[in-house]
């Protein structure tokens, strides 16, 4: 049984503009200790899927039409504030991603540290802050015992990250989700963030929701992938099924538009035309207007996730029908 | 911050100097004299008093010997109370003033954070659209409007107050409400709006996402901040205090130190202006350099260099 | 980034490129038009200030009788047909006197705002431009004087100077310049590191033409938005002046004045009080929406405090 399991999530947004379909029926699961990777541009509804599933959606304008996500026999999108606050920080904790916003400037580091085991394991200060000198040392910062009692800004952008996945990871939770926490931080910085969040799993066993719009850092990071557009998951499989064996053309694209597959002086890929606006009803495939291999009928019928391979969906009705064949390992 | 204080401290002799200053001057340009408002003064009694005050001495003379005196914290005499002296009227009728100011004060601070607070958690709901309708009302009706539409309502029609007089507790009612909740509109506004700034700032979802209670999120993770701008307000709000209690006073006829400043200033008491405004001034100087230590003390981003 | 849930699009995307660009001058200002139309509190505020305003203005001549001629026989009397808004105790129509003060106040409101706002645009403008010591020396300045009791002062003018209207005008603006000062200081600070006045600089252009040409016109809509929320200032610190006697003198008449003769009355005769009360809150109210509302047509990054 997976430890989380998500069924047709919708997220709207109610707007004076009109209602945006933010999420639109995503389905997935997490397999306890696997690190699941969520892939897609600005707008493809990627956070807004994981902070629907912790609460975390302003409503309104947000709303959560409809869903389930089965966690430990709770179902986090219907049951009480109270049975998910309960499960916030301390089952599931979360690591945003601009470090420089996301911890309190006016509170102490050790203060914020703390909050979780004074929530969630009912211990006085005093305990709490024994245990969390030696959880800031495991992230690597240096003189914990004096720097905890330091405030954010006294800290760069790649500490305070540091400080926040030791704040998430102090209850050894057993979902880490991490939206993005490298794409604020310096290039060198974000590739010690990842090494960072690989070893603390490794050595809690905790599963990881990594949210990245970057699909080089899911190759060596995650073991499956799940790629998003328009609100929906457009393609589902392992990390090498999606890279190698590709059957969606957007998550081609995106493979093209990777600057590091680019010869030095090549024109960067981009993929043509916008991201569809989500307040209007799209019937087919929201992809469609952008795809080189689209036909009309793409556009018109409604099309589901469908596994092709064992492990493997995709959302593209020409490669589920096999009129088409991407991604042919070379 | 014991240096920044010194320092401050420091700055504020050659302001208080200069308003010295100004203000002699300004006062003795000024046409007519204390002496001159005494109807019909026999010019041999004219003469003893304007030795007495030491008019008959130069201007210069006059002014060294005032800041002379000054220097000692000696205001001089009153020339219209004879036989008070300045810092003896000022240390009679201060406390007065000081007492209907801190009820207002608390008041204003008290409701207005309250108000604003509420408001800003509760968006777009009755408990926000109430509360700021008020205080949107209270901005709209100075106290000047407000004290006389109060001693009508509560004092003329309902008989539950005195229309005027500071004798009994319940008298100190109507003038700290007047005082008072013009500032606490001020107040609800400016934290309202300090709140709703903060509660949309990312660090309010990490709080949330820790799991923790939304008592504490709000308690410990938005007022600090929320409230900033509640702070910063206060210095302009002690000064407007002041001058509000130049009003509350005269309108219930109250023994405070606004009322003696507006009737010296009636009276061309030359040396009661000139102490008042000094007195006015130090203080001012002294709330603002508290509110200044205050907000480096609550943003940890600030420091006092 | 992905879609975040402030990213939702709740108002229209605030126009910071656009503010900078002066090609796109006309749209922005056209925008701002249309926002303000949008938010009906604000145009409600400018219906009510400007039917206030014109009715000040055109009213007296409308009205049979004049604002200062006694009628002792006549006496005070309650709101009837003749005296729409009744009679003060010297026989007086209340309704010709709150015109009259209506203009008084009005006025006063617009020439002290128009004083604040030459000093302040211009102290701000050249620090801001100059930036470095200057700047710091000239804003230390402002700091200085934002911690001095101004009423005090502009009370302490009126005594000496005798209470003439010209001269409050006068008064009023020069300590209502800071604020504005400030604002305008620091739209000029953060521009001048704009690409586009460093183009003009590059051309060559002198410094008054780029002040002139480049920089004011852009620093136009926070000077409009403070502008419409000095006049409510102004108006309130001469009502102050005029309530406690110290500004307007009777026979003339000003919004202050009326409710402080209202106000002494007001248990016996309390239409005097609650006319003048009622016209000068709601032209207090209708200045603070209309700015409110500008502000956020205009200025759409700062926030509402």
């Amino acid at each position: 049984m997976p430890l989380l399991g998500v069924q047709d999530l919708k997220t709207y947004f109610h707007t004076r503009h009109g209602t945006v379909r933010a999420i639109d029926g995503v389905s997935f699961t997490l397999e306890p200790g696997e690190t699941l990777g969520i892939v897609g541009e600005s707008g493809s509804g990627k956070s807004v899927t994981l902070y629907s599933l912790l609460g975390l959606i302003p409503q309104p304008p947000g709303k959560i039409e409809s869903g389930t996500a089965r966690f430990n026999g709770a179902d986090l999108l219907n049951c009480s504030l109270q049975t998910l606050r309960g499960i916030r920080g301390k089952q599931i904790s979360m690591v945003f991603q601009d470090p420089m916003t996301s911890l309190n400037p006016y509170l102490r580091i050790s203060t914020q540290l703390i909050e979780p085991l004074m929530v969630h394991e009912r211990i006085n200060k005093k305990q709490a802050l024994a245990r969390a000198i030696p959880a800031l040392e495991e992230v690597g910062i240096q003189d914990a015992s004096t720097s905890i009692h330091r405030y954010p800004h006294e800290f760069s952008g790649g500490m305070r990250q540091r400080v926040m996945i030791a704040m998430a990871l102090i209850t050894r939770p057993q979902i880490l989700i991490a939206d993005e926490p490298t794409t604020a931080l310096d290039v060198t910085v974000q590739a010690q963030i990842l090494e960072l969040i690989k070893q603390r799993q490794k050595d809690l066993g905790t599963a990881v929701i990594y949210v990245t719009h970057d699909l080089g850092v899911v190759a060596g990071f995650c073991d499956r992938v799940n790629v998003m557009y328009a609100g929906k998951i457009v393609e589902s499989g392992s990390t090498s099924d999606i890279y190698y064996r590709s059957q969606h053309p957007y998550t081609v694209a995106l493979q093209k538009s990777i600057p590091a597959l680019h010869q030095k002086g090549e024109d960067l890929y981009t993929i043509p035309g916008m991201p569809p606006d989500l307040v209007r009803e799209i019937p087919g495939c929201a992809f469609a207007e952008r795809c080189e291999y689209a036909r009309d009928r793409c556009t018109t019928t409604a099309i589901a996730l469908k596994e092709t391979a064992p492990g493997h969906a995709t959302a593209c009705l020409r490669t589920q029908d096999g009129e088409i064949e991407l991604g042919q390992e070379d | 911050m014991l240096k920044f204080i010194c320092i401050r401290i420091l700055q504020t002799i050659p302001v208080l100097l200069i308003i010295a200053t100004l203000t002699f001057f300004m006062v003795r340009l000024a046409p007519g004299d204390p002496i001159s408002n005494e109807k019909t003064v026999p010019p041999e009694i004219r003469a003893n008093l304007e030795a007495f005050y030491g008019f008959d001495d130069s201007l210069w003379v006059q002014y060294l010997r005032y800041m002379g005196n000054l220097l000692h914290g000696d205001l001089g005499p009153s020339y219209k109370y004879v036989g008070w002296s300045v810092n003896e009227l000022i240390a009679q009728s201060f406390p007065v003033s000081l007492e209907l100011g801190i009820y207002a004060f608390i008041i204003a601070l008290l409701l207005g954070t309250a108000a604003g607070v509420v408001a800003a958690l509760k968006k777009n709901s009755l408990a926000d659209y109430v509360p700021m309708s008020f205080a949107m009302a209270g901005i709209c009706l100075p106290t000047f409007v407000m004290g006389p539409m109060l001693v009508l309502v509560f004092a003329m029609w309902l008989g539950w107050f005195n229309p005027l007089g500071w004798t009994y507790w319940y008298d100190r009612v109507l003038p700290a409400l007047t005082l008072g909740l013009y500032y606490s509109a001020y107040i609800a506004r400016l934290s309202r709006g300090g709140m709703l700034e903060i509660l949309s700032q990312d660090f309010i979802r990490t709080a949330r996402a820790k799991g923790l209670p939304e008592k504490i999120v709000v308690l410990r993770h938005a007022i600090k901040g929320g409230l900033l701008p509640v702070i910063s307000f206060m210095g302009p709000a002690f000064a407007g205090l002041i001058s509000g209690s130049f009003v509350v006073e005269t309108i219930f006829f109250i023994p405070g130190l606004g009322r003696f400043f507006i009737m010296a200033a009636f009276n061309r008491d030359y040396t009661m202006i000139l102490g008042t405004v000094l007195f006015y001034a130090t203080l001012i100087i002294i709330l603002n350099l508290v509110v200044d230590v205050l907000l480096v003390l609550l943003n940890p981003r600030m420091s006092f260099d | 980034m992905s879609v975040m849930p402030t990213d939702i699009p709740e108002n229209d995307p605030a126009p910071e490129i656009r503010a900078a660009d002066l090609e796109e001058g006309t749209s922005l200002w056209k925008d701002a038009w249309h926002r303000l139309c949008q938010n009906h509190l604000a145009i409600l505020g400018l219906g009510i200030f400007v039917f206030v305003t014109l009715l000040s203005i055109f009213g007296p001549f409308l009205t049979p009788y004049s604002y200062e001629t006694t009628n002792l026989a006549y006496g005070p009397r309650p709101p009837s047909l003749e005296h729409w808004l009744g009679t003060d105790d010297l026989g007086r129509d209340l309704l010709t006197r709150l015109l009259h003060g209506g203009r008084v106040s009005i006025g006063v409101g617009f020439c002290a705002t128009a004083v604040s706002l030459l000093i302040g645009v211009l102290y701000g403008a050249v620090s801001g431009y100059l930036g470095g010591k200057t700047d710091a020396v000239m804003m230390r300045l402002v700091d200085i004087l934002y911690a001095l009791p101004f009423t005090i002062f502009v009370i302490l003018l009126m005594v000496i100077f005798g209470r003439n209207i010209i001269l409050l005008f006068v008064a009023i603006g020069a300590v209502e310049w800071l604020t504005m000062a400030r604002i305008v200081r620091g739209q000029v600070s953060v521009l001048k590191t704009r690409e586009f006045i460093e183009a003009a600089v590059s051309l060559g252009l002198n410094q008054r033409r780029i002040i002139l040409r480049h920089i004011i016109p852009n620093v136009l809509g926070p000077i409009i938005v403070y502008s419409t929320l000095t006049v409510p200032a102004v108006m309130l610190l001469e009502a102050v002046l005029s309530f406690l006697g110290l500004g307007v003198q009777p026979p003339m008449s000003s919004w202050g004045l009326l409710i402080k003769e209202g106000a002494e009355k007001m248990d016996v005769y309390p239409w005097l009080l609650i006319s003048p009360a009622l016209i000068f809150s709601a032209t207090l109210f209708s200045l603070n929406f209309l700015g409110d509302g500008l502000r956020d047509a205009l200025d759409p990054q700062s926030s509402t405090d």
